[in-house]
């Protein structure tokens, strides 16, 4: 069943279009990239669909609810997770406090103004991080972390709100290569498991290869192929303006180290 | 009205905007290049001012000269020039790194300094300056008698625009100033003298706030309230321009020239709403100004100055907790002093608790919080004086009015953040304290109003000490609870963060104007009591150097701790209530301690404290 679908997403800055015509679907439990050199759009299409951006035209629907031009909160509430390139997390909160305040979120508990914050949602607190892997850190504060951490306690902040959909804008920025493999394995095991669909923007071919299920191909604005990542490995307009050939080798290295 | 009265009248909008862009652009320059919001402006521009006055009638001695005029005023403008670089290399340099809450104070400590040199040096009354030789005379337009010294000012201000963009788009320094405006990282990268390109700024900023004082000597007198009228106009105006945009200072500096001279026909009293309201509506339409541009994020994300993880009072907090409540409750053991003493500072905790609720857990740093402290009490006031009600509704009246106008101002507040949402509040406060000392009738005006007194069995002082100290406690006990409650978790998550806790499902903008209400509220509460304790209220319960007090005890008591702000306000006042009966120079001693607190102590009394607990026994 189609999960998520854009339609011919358009967005204009000044005379740049960083996105022309930009249409693809996503279903639940499926994992799609969208790849590209700097500046082909990835983050601009990424923002349109997580409501960061309005879209000069086109449109955007979450299981059939059209959500265009909604803000983040809006679209946060229907069921979409979403990690950003550079992980926002609170950092004067604990990393419990930061997950607490997440189910605090979604459960729609911001304005009690006499419970106790810190007693809320342990459990389940405890539960998110245990899947990310980081309940042993859980009352360390998340400013103390090593980066690799910090993008899973920001993933278990987005599994908070029991979404349907995890939008993540390069989530393996900024990470040494070990523990890029492990947090990607983590988001597919996590999506394939629990049936969420995960769309990502992602510059290391080696996530892309290894575990997208489709992936699509943006360049300046606009999509140049999309298929299986062995159909566009072989597209040789692919190749020529974007992978090269070396990067082709190392995409079919990535996709037999992933799958054997 | 006749074309040439509107004519005449331009023409005096035109003057006044021109003399306001000369200041102004000192200001936007020096945000640009510095990021500093500079309250020592309004001191630059004031001594000019006096520094003309003093230089200029020595030089006409020698020839009654427009010449020799005009050599004073440019020479009073490169003295106050002088002094921006000796402010600078002071202290401008020491705190270029820390959070903007920290610079706005310190300046405004040189601020009360400067106002305490004027008057030991100058004296307490106001010295009118010289006319300017060769343009004492009126020139006729349609009939209309127009000063030919205003006519010339009309000329002055596109004349240093002129000069400016020459200097701009012409010098090396100018080159370096619009790219530090604009990437002041990447200059720094490029290897520029930071330093020297820093002093320049300064000796530039100042020396146009100095030749506007300057300029203003054949119109008004040089006085010691010359600083703060100026300083909050000249932000209004690089405000709507655009904080760093010259241009923008020009045509904003233009719009409220205009629009003064205007409204001045249309409502005569409130035309400093009118420009303030002016201004909200530019900020609501476009945050950054008219020709501003977005404050470029942060490449990293670092930890915010304020209220970090609140955690339950230990033992020894609890014990230091209730000594100081068992220590209040027993001061009508003392004497009547000391519950005077009690009572207020009772209050003054609750209204920098409030305040460090807005500050140190949602990151809102509000310049104006005594807006909504001297709006309780003018609620609560005017229903005893004014409608003859008794005291026990007029302070449920007292946070309701303080809330209601934190709602309304906080509307346009929150959508604002960091330095333009501190402008914001300050405007909104002057709103308030121009609306109160301008509307005589009801207020009183500058008097205010006497007879706020107690219910006859709250009349004594101990009777009200403990009524306050019921209602002061139980309201920085709700507030403080309210800190360690979802509400105050998601205002902390805002701060840190906007974006995560949007994409989390927080209204964010919602969550802090409510956060701002409850803050006013509290404020206004306060405010209620301090006009029963006193049975009087005046317009400077609403003004700045009592937002700034606020702004003090919380810097004192430490922002990054929940109750440090009880501590500031105690030690705020006591040391006041000490030292101000004994000099004559309070302010130059408060401004000094500031300063002196931001530079080595900016962690407050409660930081003092956590260090002392963690020092190994």
């Amino acid at each position: 069943m189609t999960l998520l679908a854009a339609e011919g997403l358009t967005k204009r800055f000044g005379g740049v279009l960083a996105a022309k015509d930009v249409t693809f679907a996503l279903n639940a439990g499926e994992m799609l990239a969208i790849i590209g050199p700097n500046g082909a759009g990835k983050s601009t299409t990424f923002n349109m669909v997580g409501g960061q951006l309005k879209p000069d035209g086109g449109r955007v629907t979450l299981a059939g609810q059209e959500v265009t031009g909604m803000p983040p909160r809006e679209v946060c509430r229907l069921g979409v997770g979403r990690t950003f390139q550079v992980a926002q997390t609170f950092l004067s909160f604990t990393v419990l406090g930061n997950v607490q305040m997440a189910l605090i979120a979604h459960h729609g508990q911001t304005r009690k103004l006499l419970a106790d914050a810190a007693a809320m949602h342990r459990d389940a607190a405890l539960a998110l991080l245990d899947r990310v892997g980081m309940a042993a850190q859980a009352d360390r504060p998340v400013g103390e972390l090593a980066y690799g951490d910090v993008k899973r306690v920001e993933l278990a902040i987005a599994l908070a709100a029991a979404p349907r959909l995890l939008l993540m804008d390069e989530p393996t920025a900024g990470m040494a290569p070990a523990e890029r493999a492990a947090l990607m394995a983590l988001v597919a095991g996590i999506a394939r498991s629990e049936g969420i669909g995960v769309l990502f923007t992602e510059h290391d071919m080696d996530a892309v290869f290894a575990h997208a299920d489709r992936i699509l191909v943006l360049v300046r604005g606009e999509i140049i192929a999309r298929g299986t990542p062995e159909e566009v490995r072989a597209d040789p307009e692919v190749q020529r303006v974007y992978l090269g050939h070396s990067g082709t080798r190392a995409a079919a290295r990535a996709r037999r180290a992933a799958h054997g | 009205m006749e074309w040439s009265f509107l004519l005449v009248q331009a023409l005096s909008g035109l003057a006044s905007a021109s003399s306001l862009f000369v200041i102004a652009s000192g200001l936007t320059i020096v945000f640009g290049v510095t990021r500093i919001v500079n309250f020592a402006h309004g001191s630059f521009y004031m001594l000019g001012a006096y520094l003309a006055v003093t230089i200029v009638p020595w030089l006409l001695e020698f020839d009654r000269s427009p010449t020799l005029f005009f050599a004073g005023v440019l020479a009073s403008a490169l003295a106050v020039g002088a002094l921006g670089v000796v402010m600078e290399v002071l202290l401008l340099r020491r705190i270029y790194r820390v959070p903007e809450l920290f610079q706005l104070l310190a300046t405004f400590g040189v601020v009360l300094i400067v106002q305490d040199l004027v008057l030991l040096v100058w004296g307490p009354v106001d010295i009118p300056g010289p006319r300017a030789p060769g343009l004492r005379h009126g020139v006729y337009i349609l009939d209309q008698r127009f000063p030919a010294y205003e006519l010339f000012l009309i000329f002055v201000g596109p004349t240093v625009l002129a000069l400016l963009w020459l200097l701009m788009h012409r010098t090396r320094f100018g080159v370096l100033i619009r790219a530090a405006t604009q990437d002041r990282e990447m200059v720094g990268a490029l290897g520029v003298n930071q330093a020297m390109l820093f002093t320049g700024t300064l000796f530039l900023g100042a020396a146009l706030a100095g030749l506007g004082g300057a300029l203003q000597i054949p119109r008004v007198s040089a006085s010691a309230q010359m600083d703060l009228s100026i300083i909050t106009e000249a932000f209004v105006v690089t405000v709507i321009g655009g904080m760093g945009s010259v241009p923008g200072a020009f045509v904003a500096a233009l719009l409220i020239g205009l629009l003064q001279a205007f409204g001045v026909l249309v409502f005569p009293k409130i035309t400093l709403v009118l420009v303030f309201l002016l201004m909200a509506a530019v900020l609501v339409v476009k945050p950054w100004g008219l020709f501003g541009k977005p404050e470029a994020a942060a490449g990293r994300a670092v930890l915010p100055e304020g209220i970090l993880d609140p955690r339950p009072l230990d033992l020894a907090g609890k014990v230091l907790a209730g000594v100081a409540l068992l220590a209040l409750l027993a001061l009508p053991l003392v004497d009547a002093y000391a519950v005077k003493v009690g009572t207020e500072v009772l209050i003054l905790a609750l209204a920098a608790f409030s305040l460090n609720f807005l500050v140190g857990n949602g990151g809102i740093v509000s310049f104006g919080h005594a807006a909504y402290f001297g709006l309780g009490a003018y609620g609560a006031g005017l229903l005893v004086t004014k409608a003859g009600l008794p005291m026990e509704p007029a302070l449920v009246a007292a946070p309701i009015v303080g809330g209601a106008f934190a709602a309304l101002f906080g509307f346009f507040v929150v959508r604002l953040s960091g330095i333009y949402l501190a402008m914001l509040t300050l405007a909104f406060a002057q709103i308030a304290y121009a609306v109160v000392f301008q509307w005589v009738e009801v207020t009183g005006g500058d008097n205010g109003l006497v007879g706020v007194w107690p219910s006859r069995w709250a009349a004594s002082r101990e009777v009200y000490h403990y009524l306050t100290a019921a209602l002061t406690v139980a309201a920085i006990i709700f507030l403080r609870r309210v800190i360690h409650a979802p509400f105050g978790a998601t205002l902390r998550a805002a701060r840190d963060s906007a974006q995560r806790a949007d994409a989390i499902g927080v209204d964010v903008r919602t969550h802090r104007w409510l956060g701002f209400t409850l803050a006013g509220a509290a404020a206004g509460l306060a405010g209620g009591l301090y006009a029963f304790s006193k049975g009087s209220i005046d317009p400077t319960l609403l003004g700045i150097p009592l937002s700034v007090d606020f702004l003090s005890m919380i810097l004192l008591g430490g922002i990054q701790s929940v109750l440090g702000p009880v501590a500031g306000a105690a030690a705020f006042h006591a040391v006041k209530d000490f030292f101000m009966p004994l000099t004559d120079h309070w302010r130059l001693f408060l401004g000094l301690s500031i300063i002196a607190m931001v530079l080595v102590f900016p962690r407050g009394l409660a930081g003092a404290w956590a260090s002392l607990r963690r020092r190994p026994a």
